[in-house]
């Protein structure tokens, strides 16, 4: 199942994506997809050597699809922590534009 | 209220510094993240789902205006410009960034407040009746009692490191509005026979995944042994209470697996080896302490107001909030106002800065300076002369704080769920969105009368569910959130666990769900008198499982 590696800052807290050059983006669209388990593998490696840099903090992995020709997260849990609450809709990445181009069907039925 | 002597301004001084310090070492690399982590939880600081969450503490729900306006001071410097009112009587920021926590904790610490013990294995905030001091059927106040056991438990090396968390409440009315008997520690103020005032101890209640009513351990501990009990408690729950599995880890996990008489035995030994000396309450300190929650000097009132009555006469929506959000004060002519933080179709608890500080002026203006914070999640202007009450609700209005919902179908407690929480398994605030757009606040929740809905987004329970009337706890099936509905708990003196009603029902039904059993209930109550709880008390699960299951559609999950 294709992933993408997400953290948290660990100055600020705020919520980062692992982009194709090892970097962190805001940006849930910048986040480069590890299409198998052997690029996940290598992908949470290179971000648990960011938590040892003390950069990010509880970095993990988590499953995307595609939907409509966007990658998108595949649980509601993750489409939420890429977007933010979906009962304030002016808070969090979704209130900069950053929120995934569009989630699960379930999210945002509120 | 209580102020800090300088010992307390030291002590917390003394620990902003200490995170200051280590929350410099983290970001420098000089500590790791698992060995900063149980300093930043003992400073109420979480990672959330979204951002760090910062949990600062409201001892027993009290607060001022200076202190609430430093709350939306906070709010609007260092967070999105509002706060979340919690079932702890706490307030939590939603997105602080961790390099600035040691300034707000600073902040705090000016006002006389902190986030100790907000967090952690160790002995959480200790709540207590929101009416305290206030209420006409009040004991003794609750207060001075929490307060000391607020500051015999702040960073008290022995338990500082408990199996899992521990939490006390403190009732001092006939009527319990603290939920005592879901703490692991319920104190319940009495008076012996003689007339001398003492407690009623429940120990081992707790909701989470394992819900259990507490059990009353006994039943009048005279007011001076009331450090020695508590600390026979814990010590033998410190020693005893499992380590192994942090489901388990509870005080109601040993009581179950001891049963109720070996604990009980064992805490009576416990408290005879006790150092006296030391713990035995001095009449002289709790004298001191209770006189920090004097009641204020109240003016003679007449007990009736004839401003009140032709705003009643003449406004339908201030008679609503009359009924609903106004209690009666101890003392004639004066009220309670419940400042509703359930506004209709928004999240529950939360408040912006410019709301605190509307509430904070009208407490100086009309309340003797006075806030509470309700484990309901509302706020309470404790000292109202009834006078006063059209002006205050004018306020209150014009920042849209006069919902008058108080206590009705629409006052729903709901934990953050799935749009804050790392550990929800579905969203919870949304459900509440709906049902109370369902009923509103009008002629529709009024004729429903007192009913109590609580909310939670996982098996933890925050929401208190398995106490609700109706409770509706927050689940995720094959990827779908479904939410499980149980009926009959309650969270008063008459203290009972929800029972689950069936099969859960999906995000899209659960609201239709609630309906049904609304209307299930006033198809068969007796009369407008007979609220929800006394239905279901009456007729148990049979009615509702019948109509929610066999008439309509039934579940579908």
């Amino acid at each position: 199942m294709p992933d993408v590696i997400t953290a948290n800052r660990l100055a600020d807290g705020v919520v980062v994506f692992q982009t194709a050059d090892g970097a962190w983006s805001e940006d849930f669209n910048r986040a480069t997809v590890c299409s198998d388990a052997v690029a996940t593998k290598a992908a949470l490696a290179r971000a648990a050597d960011d938590m040892t840099r003390n950069l990010v903090v509880d970095a993990y992995a988590f499953a995307v699809e595609t939907r409509n020709g966007h990658v998108v997260p595949k649980a509601l849990r993750e489409a939420i922590r890429a977007a933010g609450p979906t009962v304030r809709r002016d808070l969090g990445k979704q209130a900069h534009g950053l929120a995934p181009h569009s989630g699960p069907a379930a999210f945002g039925e509120a | 209220m209580y102020h800090y002597d300088d010992f307390d301004q030291a002590f917390v001084a003394a620990r902003v510094a200490q995170f200051r310090d280590q929350v410099a070492r983290r970001l420098s690399g000089e500590l790791t993240e698992e060995q900063f982590r149980p300093h930043r939880l003992m400073n109420g600081l979480y990672l959330q789902l979204h951002s760090y969450m910062l949990r600062v503490a409201v001892p027993y729900g009290t607060l001022n205006a200076r202190q609430m306006r430093k709350l939306a001071d906070i709010a609007r410097a260092y967070d999105r410009g509002y706060g979340h009112f919690t079932t702890r009587q706490n307030i939590q920021y939603n997105w602080p960034a961790l390099k600035h926590v040691p300034d707000i904790l600073a902040e705090l610490a000016a006002v006389e407040m902190h986030a100790i013990q907000t967090s952690g294995n160790c002995i959480r905030n200790v709540t207590a009746d929101h009416f305290a001091g206030v209420a006409h059927d009040e004991i003794a106040d609750p207060r001075p009692y929490a307060e000391i056991l607020r500051q015999w438990s702040s960073l008290h090396p022995e338990f500082s490191f408990l199996p899992r968390k521990f939490k006390i409440a403190v009732n001092g009315a006939a009527h319990d509005r603290a939920v005592i008997q879901a703490h692991d520690i319920g104190l319940q103020i009495v008076r012996d026979e003689a007339g001398e005032l003492g407690f009623t101890v429940y120990v081992g209640g707790g909701l989470g995944r394992s819900p259990f009513i507490g059990r009353k351990v006994r039943e009048f501990l005279p007011e001076r042994d009331l450090l020695g009990y508590v600390e026979a408690i814990l010590r033998v729950y410190n020693l005893e209470g499992r380590r192994d599995n942090k489901f388990k880890a509870r005080i109601k996990i040993l009581l179950h697996e001891k049963t109720l008489e070996t604990l009980k035995d064992e805490i009576e030994a416990e408290f005879a080896e006790r150092d006296a000396t030391l713990l035995d309450l001095p009449q002289s300190e709790v004298a001191r302490v209770a006189a920090f929650f004097a009641p204020p000097a109240l003016e003679p009132k007449k007990p009736g107001s004839d401003r009140v009555e032709r705003r009643k006469g003449k406004d339908a929506r201030f008679a609503s909030f009359f009924a609903a959000n106004v209690t009666a004060h101890k003392q004639p002519g004066y009220v309670v106002v419940t400042v509703s933080l359930k506004p209709i179709g928004a999240p529950p608890g939360d408040a912006s800065a410019d709301q605190m500080d509307a509430v904070a002026d009208l407490a100086e203006d009309y309340s003797h300076d006075e806030i509470r914070v309700s484990h309901e999640q509302n706020l309470i202007l404790p000292h109202v002369a009834l006078d006063d009450l059209p002006a205050v609700y004018d306020r209150l209005a014009s920042v849209g704080l006069a919902t008058p919902n108080a206590g009705q179908i629409s006052d729903i407690i709901a934990c953050p769920g799935l749009d804050y929480c790392t550990l929800a398994t579905a969203r919870s605030i949304p459900v509440a969105e709906r049902i109370a757009q369902k009923f509103g606040d009008g002629a529709k929740a009024k004729a429903v009368g007192p009913l109590k809905i609580k909310i939670s987004g996982c098996i933890n329970a925050c929401g208190h569910h398995h106490v609700g009337h109706i409770g509706i706890l927050g689940l995720e099936r094959a990827g779908e959130e479904t939410y499980q509905i149980t009926l009959g708990g309650s969270g008063d003196e008459t203290a009972a666990i929800g029972q689950i009603v069936g099969p859960g029902f999906s995000s899209e039904n659960v609201v239709g769900a609630v309906e049904t059993l609304v209307e299930t209930y006033m198809g068969l109550r007796t009369s407008e008198a007979e609220t929800f709880l006394d239905a279901f008390r009456r007729v148990g699960l049979a009615p509702f499982k019948e109509a929610l299951y066999e008439r309509s559609a039934g579940s579908d999950i």
